[in-house]
């Protein structure tokens, strides 16, 4: 399987790549990892004129902190988020959703803004983005503007990214005491994308009461969503296991799961459920530990 | 459009005009006629054309040559050494870890490019470091036990050396 002929610009800074994707306009792609890309371009179901590598601008490929936040440059692969020990230790949500990505090879050369920009409904950093709150950063010659993760996922494959803009990081606050975040998945056993694939975050107030909880979904939906309802009904509450697994029963409140041949609308509905619940008390657990 | 790479394909320097729709394991394969990479499923799904990239397990048909350009690469042609055949190769020898051996330039990857980040993996860890490539013969326990033979065999070289 071979794509449909290209021309190829592999520009070494933001500012190259920015002109680029301005002169170029719809006929250009932007090249991440591309283990989404090239699959599509090598069946044809993508048929990009230009293709510009964002591989060369090692600027967008870092793990660092900003005081209490952690910024991840969007050209970072899989691998390396898997394997931060920043991230292991400040802010582990991100990593754990990381290493249950595809395989060693895919995580070797996928990256966190590929993945993102892509937007496939049943890929995993959505869940963990929404769940941590992050906020993207979107750069255009026309200047830079934040989005938050939950504007971000617009629809199926659509994200908020308007012409000529370039994911270039995105930023979240690290764990405080007292929080715990776990990420769940039940794997397509095939591809290994998610059927469900659930990120939570658990923070717990002095008394070891639910300060605040975040769910993040991914695989149910078109788009990864926020289980707001299920947020609501732990807040503030003495959390244990009947608690969440009664809150886990709105975990696809709302939403319209979707259907294929791997999995009907209804079993991922229950297993959005079951994941949402197991995911809750793993975060939990590891919440009461940072005490 | 034609581009210009330079890499190093098992330590030997080459430089290539190509077009920028040719995929790394088309490079390696009709450009430099090293066969041993084999073309699988082409949907990097199976692993067969699982090379090092930088000492990195990638798969070569998920990647353009030109994406390689300044990259150090080795294949299955670059493990043995003056006529002895790498640990992980001679593991698979052994042990059994091949039937119709068409997985097994890329499972044979993956595998060094386990022991080189890990020297001590446990089966677990052997069993994840191949998830990405596939085998219709073995039933893989026969390449988990290769793997973890030749991690012996390099812990006693490694031994010897100090």
């Amino acid at each position: 399987m071979i794509p449909r002929g290209f021309d190829y610009f592999s520009p070494q800074t933001l500012e190259e790549a920015l002109a680029l994707v301005a002169e170029h306009g719809a006929e250009a792609k932007l090249l991440a990892g591309g283990h989404s890309l090239l699959p599509m371009m090598k069946l044809r179901l993508a048929a990009p004129g230009v293709l510009i590598d964002l591989g060369r601008i090692s600027d967008l490929r870092a793990i660092r902190e900003e005081g209490e936040q952690i910024v991840i440059g969007a050209m970072t692969t899989h691998a390396e988020i898997e394997k931060s020990g920043l991230l292991r230790r400040r802010a582990p949500l991100l990593a754990e959703a990381a290493a249950e990505i595809g395989d060693v090879q895919v995580r070797n050369r996928g990256t966190l803004g590929g993945a993102l920009a892509h937007a496939d409904p049943a890929a995993d950093y959505p869940a963990a983005v929404l769940a941590l709150d992050a906020e993207l950063t979107l750069v255009s010659q026309r200047g830079t503007r934040t989005v938050a993760a939950q504007d971000f996922f617009v629809d199926l494959l659509t994200t908020a990214l308007e012409p000529g803009e370039i994911l270039t990081e995105i930023r979240f606050a690290a764990d405080g005491p007292r929080t715990g975040s776990a990420y769940l998945k039940l794997h397509q056993p095939a591809s290994g994308f998610a059927i469900v694939g659930v990120a939570t975050r658990v923070q717990l107030d002095s008394k070891g009461k639910c300060e605040a909880t975040a769910v993040g979904v991914t695989g149910v939906a078109p788009k990864a969503y926020r289980a707001t309802q299920v947020e609501r009904a732990l807040k503030g509450k003495a959390l244990n296991e009947r608690i969440i697994a009664q809150a886990a029963g709105k975990a696809a409140a709302g939403v319209e799961p979707l259907s294929d041949l791997h999995a009907s609308a209804r079993y991922r509905k229950a297993m959005a459920e079951v994941f949402t619940r197991r995911a809750l008390a793993l975060a939990l657990e590891r919440a009461r530990r940072r005490q | 459009m034609a581009i210009r790479i330079a890499v190093k394909v098992n330590g030997r320097a080459q430089v290539h005009d190509v077009e920028p729709r040719l995929l790394l394991v088309h490079y390696l394969r009709d450009v430099l006629s090293l066969t041993g990479t084999h073309v699988g499923c082409e949907t990097s799904l199976c692993g067969a054309c699982t090379v090092l990239l930088d000492g990195q397990a990638v798969k070569s048909c998920t990647l353009l040559a030109v994406q390689a350009d300044g990259a150090d690469i080795t294949t299955i042609e670059g493990l043995a050494r003056d006529g002895q055949l790498h640990p992980v190769q001679e593991g698979f020898w052994e042990e059994h870890g091949l039937q119709c051996g068409y997985c097994t330039p890329g499972m044979i990857l993956a595998g060094v490019a386990l022991l080189n980040e890990n020297p001590n993996p446990s089966e677990a860890d052997i069993r994840r470091a191949i998830a990405g490539n596939l085998c219709r013969c073995t039933g893989y326990q026969h390449i988990v036990n290769a793997i973890q033979s030749a991690a012996r065999k390099l812990k006693q070289k490694s031994r010897k050396k100090s």
